[in-house]
């Protein structure tokens, strides 16, 4: 119990930098799709730089955990068609709902009740995908 | 500049996001906020049918957490950290927007129509909010991740499945973006 509360805030955290970087707003989306700012190019910018010297550090020095375990990150399957086709459907609906999944949550939260549609149908496409998997190439 | 009440720079957001990752990755997690959608999809019984959802769901109660948290924090943000104002928009953005009939960029958080509540009685905003929502869950899970499991974790961990993933996002946000939607507007 002790553990899952420290995960509730870190998301609490994640709901409230969502919010006040502006990356949960449909119209800085739309924006960096534009390439007209400079704005959400440089949180995820900043966000893998400093994300890419942490990971590293982790492996190379073999950081222990908070909890005390080495902490081990696993590499996603080698995989070409699925991230190139999945991803490509997915930008598609980012830049129609201008959300990605994070906001979606957050923004139930900030009150935009028709986000709870995106995340209903969200939730379909996901059992779509299940469903669809082994015609799917991968 | 207040950082409590106003929007945040990039220099801000982007190095908090990045102290979620570390957090996550400290607690011995990764950062991927559409695995809830499968799990959701696990606890409301589709692992029944289809062996994809058959998994453990009590394993991903830390990323629910996280998700449950997300809505917390979206509410603190919104309620206690805001003082209304919101980023300057591009003008060029603006303009065009406009003239697609999207209003609010640069005064508002989110375009009131798509986002305000008038948008549950206007079937053709449901609709597009209804794909948009699809083609997120099923693009999301057939690449393996989003945004935070795939452009920000994924990319740190230098993944090259990943690097393809975000390759595949842009193009498909630009298709969306550039070309699909002036014309479902």
């Amino acid at each position: 119990m002790k553990r899952l509360s420290i995960y509730f805030l870190i998301g609490i955290l994640f709901g409230i930098i969502m919010i006040k970087s502006e990356a949960a707003s449909w119209f800085r989306i739309y924006e960096m799709f534009q390439f007209k700012s400079f704005h959400m190019f440089g949180i995820i910018g900043a966000a893998v730089t400093l994300g890419v010297i942490t990971t590293q550090a982790i492996k190379q020095l073999k950081l222990r955990s908070f909890f005390g375990k080495e902490i081990k990150i696993d590499s996603k399957a080698n995989l070409i068609k699925a991230p190139l086709f999945g991803g490509i459907i997915f930008g598609l609906g980012w830049a129609l709902a201008g959300a990605c999944p994070g906001p979606i949550y957050v923004l139930i939260g900030a009150g935009y009740f028709p986000i709870l549609v995106v995340l209903f149908f969200a939730i379909l496409g996901t059992y779509c995908y299940g469903w669809l998997k082994p015609r799917l190439p991968h | 500049m207040n950082l409590l009440t106003e929007p945040w720079p990039w220099y801000i957001g982007g190095p908090a996001i990045a102290v979620v990752l570390m957090l996550l990755l400290f607690t011995e997690k990764r950062f991927g906020m559409s695995s809830n959608l499968k799990t959701l999809c696990t606890i409301a019984g589709a692992g029944k049918k289809i062996s994809f959802f058959n998994v453990d769901w009590r394993q991903h109660k830390w990323n629910l957490m996280v998700g449950l948290g997300a809505v917390v924090g979206g509410s603190i943000a919104a309620t206690y950290m805001s003082d209304g104002t919101v980023g300057a928009i591009h003008k060029d953005v603006v303009v065009e927007l406009n003239e697609m009939g999207v209003y609010g960029a640069g005064e508002a958080y989110m375009p009131v129509a798509f986002f305000g509540n008038e948008a549950f009685t206007n079937p053709k905003t449901l609709g597009l909010l209804a794909l948009g929502g699809f083609l997120i869950g099923f693009g999301t899970r057939y690449a393996g991740g989003c945004t935070s499991g795939h452009a920000i974790s994924g990319l740190s961990n230098l993944q090259l499945p990943s690097l393809i993933a975000v390759i595949g996002f842009f193009i498909g946000g630009l298709l969306m973006n550039h070309i699909l939607l002036p014309n479902l507007l």
